[in-house]
């Protein structure tokens, strides 16, 4: 219980301590079904400009990446929005991207201006997209478009319906 | 009798004639994306009236070729010939698009004896060898009609990032050069290719769109393009899935002693959302 006290004001407090420039929250839903698989993940940004001018960033990549000679990455092109924007362009591990499958719960990701994995973001416009696909599940993109920069803290959200839960999405000057 | 048989041989190869059109060929691959690690893909080649069914047969057209993303030849494992589709598996190790068809191309020649007698060559079955043509049609053909023929299936399979070294064209027959990548096809957005015939612009080909599942629709549900004088056609999927592109191609700048050029394609593309 003091745990998880803990870990709730560490998770109030870091937009304050840290004061990210883009705080992303991910809700992946619990699900009762009878075979789960924690799902496999992607958070990425796109411009909204179209064709060869259309700038994409991958934020969060979540995926078995412990499996022996990288097996697991054989299921990410089933991200499969995701794969045809950046992901087939990627190399696994991508440091301080990829990581591990989440389980259900809400999971933070904060992000710096001219820091990596975000670099520096040109003022625009842009979509955050988050992309859930689990085995023997479904698979749900949700999308929160905005522009930066913003003069003043800003947040917005958008709600999945199947896999994906609640995306939120704080913006900071 | 001779007369009888000659009729009937002539009649039979009219209806396939027919047949032939309404039939399609494909090359139905499992996946057409893999992961950046790449590994195996196994193929179908079929000929059918719906996509993708296996109702008509396995198409007798020439060897299975592969082209790696480095442009070089990769050989096909597994093969297996059916009764009512070809199979084949192919390992797919290297980073980019590999282009995987079957190809063929020919003579035919048609004509009406002085007695009013319809000819034809070659015989059914059987390859026209051009140093025949001269033996084989007679002096005083009368109505002759000489065609150059080609045909090429294909379809595309991409590891990792896209690449473009093996869709190079190879000037022979109508082929298709992509503008948009084969393998990054999106329901929301047109995808636009140049056809080719003999390595020059095919204008006003004939294409022909169709998604996969046609037996549980109630009609076919095609969609018809015509390429521009540059051989340009701009193709709006509307939905996700895997579909069929038929290209049929006609002019009268044959190469001698043909006097007609004529070219299908087809190939199968998978489309994306979004």
């Amino acid at each position: 219980m003091l745990k998880k006290i803990t870990l709730a004001c560490a998770l109030l407090l870091s937009p304050l301590t840290h004061a990210a420039n883009l705080q992303i929250s991910v809700e992946i839903p619990k699900l009762n079904v009878a075979e789960y698989h924690a799902p496999y993940t992607a958070v990425w940004l796109e411009s909204a400009a179209e064709g060869d001018k259309k700038f994409t960033k991958t934020l969060a990549i979540w995926y078995a990446d412990k499996k022996r000679e990288g097996g697991g990455e054989k299921w990410l092109k089933d991200l499969r929005q995701w794969w045809r924007r950046d992901g087939r362009n990627l190399t696994m591990p991508v440091d301080g991207v990829s990581g591990a499958t989440k389980l259900a719960g809400v999971h933070q990701l904060s992000f710096t201006q001219g820091a990596e994995p975000l670099g520096t973001l040109a003022k625009g416009n842009y979509v955050l997209f988050v992309e859930i696909a689990r085995e023997d599940g479904g698979r749900e993109v949700v999308k929160v478009p905005f522009a930066w920069p913003v003069e003043k803290a800003t947040s917005l959200s958008a709600n999945g319906t199947t896999e994906v839960g609640v995306v939120t999405l704080e913006l900071n000057p | 009798m001779k007369k009888f048989i000659q009729c009937a041989f002539f009649s039979t190869t009219m209806i396939l004639a027919g047949v032939a059109h309404a039939h399609s060929m494909w090359l139905l691959p499992s996946d057409t994306s893999k992961g950046a690690k790449g590994g195996w893909v196994t193929f179908d080649l079929a000929l059918s009236t719906e996509f993708f069914t296996f109702d008509s047969g396995s198409p007798k057209m020439g060897p299975i070729q592969i082209i790696a993303p480095d442009a070089t030849a990769t050989e096909v494992q597994n093969a297996f010939e059916g009764k009512l589709r070809t199979s084949f598996d192919v390992e797919m190790n290297q980073q980019g698009t590999y282009k995987v068809f079957v190809a063929s191309s020919g003579l035919n020649a048609r004509w009406e004896t002085e007695e009013g007698k319809r000819g034809f060559w070659p015989a059914r079955g059987a390859k026209a060898d051009p140093a025949d043509f001269a033996t084989a049609v007679p002096k005083n053909a009368k109505n002759l009609e000489v065609t150059q023929t080609s045909r090429r299936v294909e379809t595309f399979v991409t590891v990792g990032a896209t690449s473009k070294g093996a869709l190079k064209p190879t000037n022979q027959g109508l082929e298709l050069v992509p503008v948009t990548h084969p393998n990054d096809l999106a329901a929301s957005e047109p995808s636009e290719f140049i056809f080719l015939i003999d390595g020059k612009p095919a204008a006003g080909a004939k294409i022909e769109v169709v998604e996969g599942g046609s037996r549980y629709r109630l009609s076919p549900g095609e969609q018809h393009y015509e390429t521009d004088k540059n051989g340009h056609v701009k193709i709006q999927w509307k939905k996700t899935g895997m579909f069929w592109l038929g290209a049929e191609y006609k002019d009268n700048k044959a190469t001698k002693p043909a006097t007609i050029r004529s070219g299908t394609y087809s190939a199968t593309f998978e489309v994306l959302a979004e």
